[in-house]
């Protein structure tokens, strides 16, 4: 695996494409490639835990396979699936012929149909695979991934088993909305992304919005910050605070007070249960 | 390296953190990639290998400060100078310099000096922290004390002080960040205290006194309301695990009925050959639930929480049914609706349900008669009952056969008590006239107990199901 040698190289790298990782992002990711290990990723939504594994797939010049994981997701849209059409199709086509031979024709890889996870392990170049919100799968299809993850192979029962060609950099991003099984974990290491503190949002800011002014941008962290530690049932994330300031840029405001504040709130809060709390928070003296 | 390596280990497990083999195989390989140099990054790295869930990250971190902190540069003695010797009362002189010193800090404050910070940080621990060789006691104790004689209430009040001009918005904005910075402070003292108690007593006996407790091994009855509300993240998968469970689901009949319709119409792309059969989607089955749970005064913590989980379950799940007591029984579905928020569900509850109906002390048996006399009819042989409750009804009757005749009609019934076993049948508690009624009567202290009931559901939904195969 190409390597960097340092964390802070990959800081570096990761900041030459707009993603600002903190310590511990780069601190992992950089183990995750010494260790050839997947990166479980977890943390509130619109932290930029996909955002993450696209930046990796950028420095890296590779391409992402993403696999969205959803309740109900199997083995023939995750892993593979034969084209029985196609199979079809060549028995009629040889009618008479021996069926020895048919059999084993069709269960062969032309007509096998790759979904994400073995078009990942097979691509002649490595590539960075997202698996994204692997929580919402249902914890029995989880057992599935185990083996992609641990041994990066899959076993097709008619074909053998069969190991990835180029090591992916795997990348599972988790919201938590129910516990992962221990085995997933155990396979994984494991990063929690939280909520930045106030001078990387600064920053993020900054790079995200490039005709940002700095005095705003600090304003905006502040006031987010703030509103971060008001009981709500979904505090803004970096994604909405990036909405925000795009907001703020366009209506041509250049400093943030109570009044421009209440009146978008609806750009960082998305319940309007916690746009009355804040608004409440905001008026007081 | 190793042996500290392996000592961390088995801290990380006393402190109720499971951590497996491969695992601890892991942290050994990233160490010898990260080197042991870099404090920080060691720290990420062994989090990354070790620690599979964020809520064990803060306990994570107490550990890893006492195991891998720099031990005092050799000649720093533990004896302590003026300050501490002298006791509370505090002597004319040390006072003045004491005066000096908070000057100072206010300043590296203000300035967000670091360097500084630490620079007094360190002085102040050497002074007042009045730490006694061999005594074994957290560093909490010591970190108080320092605060309090230090008059750390009033530090935020003095720095605000210096900006008059921000009002409103910015003012709060300005608390945050020194806020922010005075946590910074308190965290540097800290350290300095852990450094000096690691190299009087050692790393593992620090350890042990200075262990932070997990959040699912909180005793329910008397966390405080703020380690309460930090469970409610934690609380919302639990929930919808437990309804989850509860919910008959069909898993052998993972598909649902041949759809020939639909068969057909995919057998026109194979030439009319029936290859691919389509299958209706299975109808899910809801959980058939009733929530029946104590919010008198005893079990007041408790009750903070069981609400959070009937919130957690009654605002996801459509047929759940929530009732609270306390003398009188109330149904308090109603305020948990899908989008409202919980804490002002619960403001509406305390002013609007009627469950105080003579003296406001819980009475289990009027409960019972009542809840059974109005709302009998949301028992079915699909339900599944839970009561939260320590069963203890201030010495009036249990009236145990109105729980039992519910418990005929219900599929199941289960009590969760919030009191250790030991404590059952003593008093006015009757827990052995309603454990007969019961499918299931478990103790639930903490988090993780909630936890072992939620699975072991599963387990017992599974022996039912073999039963009715055979």
């Amino acid at each position: 695996m190409s390597g960097f040698a340092s964390p802070s190289e990959v800081a570096e790298a990761l900041t030459g494409v707009q993603y600002l990782p903190d310590e511990r992002i780069s601190q992992v990711v950089y183990l995750a490639e010494r260790l050839d290990k997947p990166v479980l990723v977890e943390g509130p939504a619109g932290v930029g835990k996909t955002e993450l594994a696209k930046a990796l797939a950028e420095i890296h010049g590779r391409r992402l396979i993403r696999l969205q994981c959803y309740e109900g997701l199997d083995e023939s849209k995750a892993l593979y699936e034969w084209n029985y059409r196609k199979q079809l199709l060549r028995l009629q086509a040889d009618e008479g012929a021996e069926w020895s031979t048919v059999e084993d024709d069709i269960f062969s890889e032309d007509f096998l149909l790759e979904r994400p996870l073995l078009e990942a392990l097979r691509s002649p170049e490595p590539v960075v695979l997202l698996i994204d919100e692997v929580d919402r799968v249902e914890i029995e299809t989880e057992a599935l991934l185990l083996e992609v993850l641990a041994d990066f192979q899959v076993s097709i029962p008619e074909l053998g088993t069969i190991a990835a060609s180029s090591r992916p950099l795997v990348v599972l991003t988790s919201n938590n909305t129910r516990d992962l099984s221990d085995a997933l974990k155990r396979r994984c290491l494991f990063l929690h992304i939280g909520y930045p503190d106030i001078e990387r949002e600064r920053e993020i800011l900054l790079t995200r919005v490039p005709d940002l002014p700095q005095k705003l941008a600090e304003q905006i962290a502040g006031v987010v910050r703030h509103i971060r530690d008001l009981p709500l049932r979904k505090a803004p994330s970096v994604s909405e605070s990036i909405d925000w300031a795009r907001t703020l840029l366009a209506l041509g405001i250049d400093e943030v007070n109570e009044g421009v504040t209440t009146d978008t709130l609806h750009v960082l809060l998305k319940y309007q249960a916690d746009i009355d709390k804040a608004a409440i928070e905001l008026a007081r003296p | 390296m190793i042996a500290t390596l392996t000592s961390f280990v088995s801290e990380l497990r006393q402190v109720g953190i499971p951590v497996s083999m491969v695992e601890a195989i892991d942290a050994a390989a990233a160490v010898e990639h990260v080197g042991l140099e870099d404090r920080e990054a060691l720290r990420h790295s062994l989090a990354a290998c070790l620690v599979k869930n964020a809520h064990h990250l803060e306990a994570f971190d107490g550990a890893f400060d006492v195991f891998f902190s720099p031990l005092p540069p050799p000649g720093e003695t533990l004896e302590t100078t003026e300050g501490a010797s002298v006791g509370d009362g505090g002597a004319g002189g040390g006072e003045a310099d004491l005066d000096q010193i908070v000057a100072g800090l206010l300043g590296a404050l203000g300035r967000s000096d670091h360097d500084s910070m630490r620079a007094i940080a360190r002085q102040l621990v050497g002074r007042l922290a009045g730490i006694q060789p061999g005594r074994p006691v957290g560093g909490r104790y010591y970190l108080y004390r320092i605060l309090s004689r230090l008059g750390a209430e009033r530090l935020l009040e003095r720095l605000l002080a210096e900006h008059p001009e921000a009002t409103g918005l910015d003012r709060r904005l300005l608390e945050d960040e020194y806020r922010s910075r005075m946590e910074a402070f308190e965290s540097m003292l800290q350290d300095e205290i852990r450094r000096r108690l690691v190299a009087d007593r050692g790393r593992e006996a620090v350890a042990r006194t200075t262990r932070t407790q997990l959040l699912e091994d909180l005793n329910l009855s008397t966390a405080s309301r703020a380690e309460i509300a930090r469970m409610e993240q934690v609380i919302q998968p639990l929930a919808r695990k437990l309804a989850a469970r509860l919910a008959h689901r069909r898993r052998h009949l993972r598909k649902g009925r041949l759809d020939i319709r639909r068969t057909v119409r995919q057998s026109l792309s194979t030439g009319g050959l029936l290859a691919d059969p389509q299958f209706k989607a299975p109808r899910v089955s809801k959980p058939d639930i009733v929530l029946l749970c104590d919010i008198s005064g005893s079990v007041a913590t408790f009750a903070h929480f069981t609400m959070q989980v009937m919130y957690a379950m009654a605002s996801q799940f459509s047929r759940v049914r929530a009732f609270a007591f306390v003398d009188g029984v109330d149904e308090v579905t109603g305020f948990f609706t899908p989008g409202v928020d919980f804490h002002e569900a619960i403001v509406r509850l305390g002013r609007e349900a009627d469950v105080v109906a003579f003296d406001g002390h819980s009475d289990y048996g009027n409960v019972l008669e009542q809840f059974a006399d109005r709302y009998g009819a949301a028992i079915t042989p699909r339900t599944t009952l839970i009561v939260t409750g320590d069963g203890r009804t201030n010495y009036r009757p249990g009236r145990a056969p109105v729980l039992a005749e519910l418990a005929q009609t219900a599929r199941a019934v289960y009590w969760l008590n919030p009191e250790p076993r030991r404590f059952w049948d003593t008093g006015d508690s009757v827990m052995g006239e309603y454990a007969p009624s019961c499918n299931g009567v478990h103790e639930v202290q903490t988090l993780r107990q909630l936890e072992t009931f939620v699975e072991g559901l599963a387990m017992a939904a599974q022996t039912h199901r073999t039963i009715v195969k055979v």
